[in-house]
């Protein structure tokens, strides 16, 4: 297994649409998320992969997204 | 951070505290001007940071500014202990009659800063500690609350000196608490404070020792005051690229800390080790049964899994280490799921199976299931509080000599 090919390693987050490219939830995720995982962008949020793997499991995002729109993964458990 | 004896007497002339007319030059031209203004008997100090000057023949007195100047030849090609000088310190010959001792240090067990004072200066105080306990006054300062002149002189008196000696030791001990405070000092010592012929108290030597942490916030006193660079470390070695990248990682990201040391280290072992004292009963512990460390290192404050693969990669890229352990005491704040990913990223990343590669994870604590779960899942060996870190350190070893003899 190689590291260099994946983005991340243990954690993945997958945000559906039409929640993806809602700005007002993009602005509201970036708050919530203490490791800087979101990015507010114009076109509504943009995920950092470089940053998935410092996610603390806190759940904020999900608790601030449409009820079942973003699902933590964690890839250890698959 | 240790201070050399001009940049020490610098602080203890800033407090307001009473020293010679000291200089401090690094050519024998400069000592000899210097020698020259103050006029008369001189004292050439080798400004290093170790001990044993005297001995070493980097003290030297003089009679004249000639023989200053080429004592201050001689003192500048001396290396003592392994430490060339930065420079001599030039100092008036004093005429004293009697010596003292005068310091604060920082008491671990109080948590509160301790001032010591003895009428029997100019030996090393656990001597005169040991020997005459009863010239030894103790008294310890609050972290908060001002110091009081009557605080210092209730230690001072408690070594029976008393009439103008006690007036005028006073405020100098009570000064130097109060640099102590302000500076975040850990040892604020000046040994001897001498008492001159004409009743005057001067400090004739100082030693000066910052707390490492507070750097940044004493920048007005070590870069304008006594101007020491930002990249002076004051390591009494140079600092290897281990040690340098590991501080460099620790700095970039204020989540956690960790630290790690290689001088001296050799070892197969690498070690991703902390945790209340663990860092140093673990290596100890792995020293102990057979086992090679590659560094020391201590990690803990909750780090972000950057930090801890940071540190991890930097221990797996050192020469010589086959497997590294990862084991800390108990943790309550540092979760162990993090610690783990960290190690795991690291290994992954320089292209190692963590599997084979991690010896032993033993962190029990804060998110352990979490932890356990991954380790689980990338086949690391872990074992939790019910296993002590000797028996933990004990498998990492036993792993890492099954290796070599296979």
């Amino acid at each position: 297994m190689s590291a260099e090919t994946m983005d991340s390693v243990f954690i993945d987050i997958e945000l559906d649409e039409p929640a993806a490219s809602d700005p007002e939830l993009a602005k509201k995720l970036e708050e919530v998320c203490t490791v800087g995982i979101f990015k507010a962008t114009e076109n509504g949020t943009e995920i950092v992969q470089g940053q998935l793997d410092e996610c603390v499991l806190c759940y904020l995002c999900e608790e601030a997204a449409p009820e079942g729109s973003l699902r933590i993964i964690k890839k250890y458990e698959a | 951070m240790i201070f050399y004896e001009y940049e020490a007497r610098k602080i203890v002339e800033l407090a307001g505290i009473p020293v010679t007319k000291y200089g401090f030059c690094q050519t024998p031209e400069e000592a000899r001007k210097i020698a020259e203004e103050i006029g008369g008997p001189t004292v050439i100090k080798s400004q290093v940071l170790t001990g044993g000057r005297m001995k070493a023949g980097g003290v030297k007195f003089a009679d004249t500014p000639d023989e200053a100047a080429q004592h201050a030849e001689d003192i500048l090609k001396l290396e003592i202990n392994g430490h060339m000088p930065v420079g001599v310190l030039v100092d008036p010959k004093a005429e004293v009659k009697q010596e003292y001792y005068a310091s604060v240090v920082w008491d671990g067990t109080a948590k509160r800063p301790l001032m010591l004072f003895s009428d029997m200066g100019g030996i090393d105080i656990e001597q005169v500690a040991e020997e005459h306990p009863d010239h030894v006054g103790r008294g310890h300062i609050s972290n908060l609350l001002p110091v009081g002149d009557y605080e210092a002189k209730q230690v001072i008196a408690a070594t029976g000196v008393t009439g103008s000696q006690l007036n005028r030791a006073t405020p100098i001990l009570a000064k130097l608490a109060r640099l102590f405070r302000e500076n975040d000092m850990v040892l604020a010592e000046i040994n001897p404070l001498a008492e001159l012929t004409d009743g005057t108290f001067v400090a004739l030597d100082a030693h000066m020792e910052m707390e490492s942490e507070a750097e940044g916030r004493q920048k007005q006193l070590l870069r304008k005051e006594l101007g020491i660079a930002e990249d002076d470390t004051r390591d009494s070695y140079v600092p290897s690229e281990f040690e340098k990248n590991v501080k460099e990682i620790d700095a970039a990201d204020h989540r956690g800390v960790i630290q790690g040391k290689d001088h001296g280290f050799e070892g197969n072992l690498g070690l991703v080790i902390g945790a209340g004292g663990g860092s140093l009963t673990l290596t100890d512990a792995v020293r102990s049964q057979g086992g090679k460390p590659a560094n020391y290192s201590e990690i803990g404050g909750n780090p972000s899994v950057a930090k801890a693969c940071g540190l991890a990669k930097e221990v797996l890229k050192k020469d010589g280490v086959e497997k590294i352990a990862v084991m800390m005491s108990i943790v309550s704040n540092t979760r162990v799921d993090i610690v783990a990913r960290g190690v795991i990223k690291a290994c992954l990343e320089l292209g190692k199976d963590p599997g084979e590669t991690i010896a032993i994870f033993r962190i029990p604590g804060a998110w352990e299931d979490e932890g356990n779960k991954i380790l689980d899942y990338y086949g690391v060996e872990y074992c939790d509080r019910s296993v002590s870190l000797w028996d933990a350190a004990g498998r990492a070893v036993a792993k890492i000599q099954e290796g070599a003899g296979a």
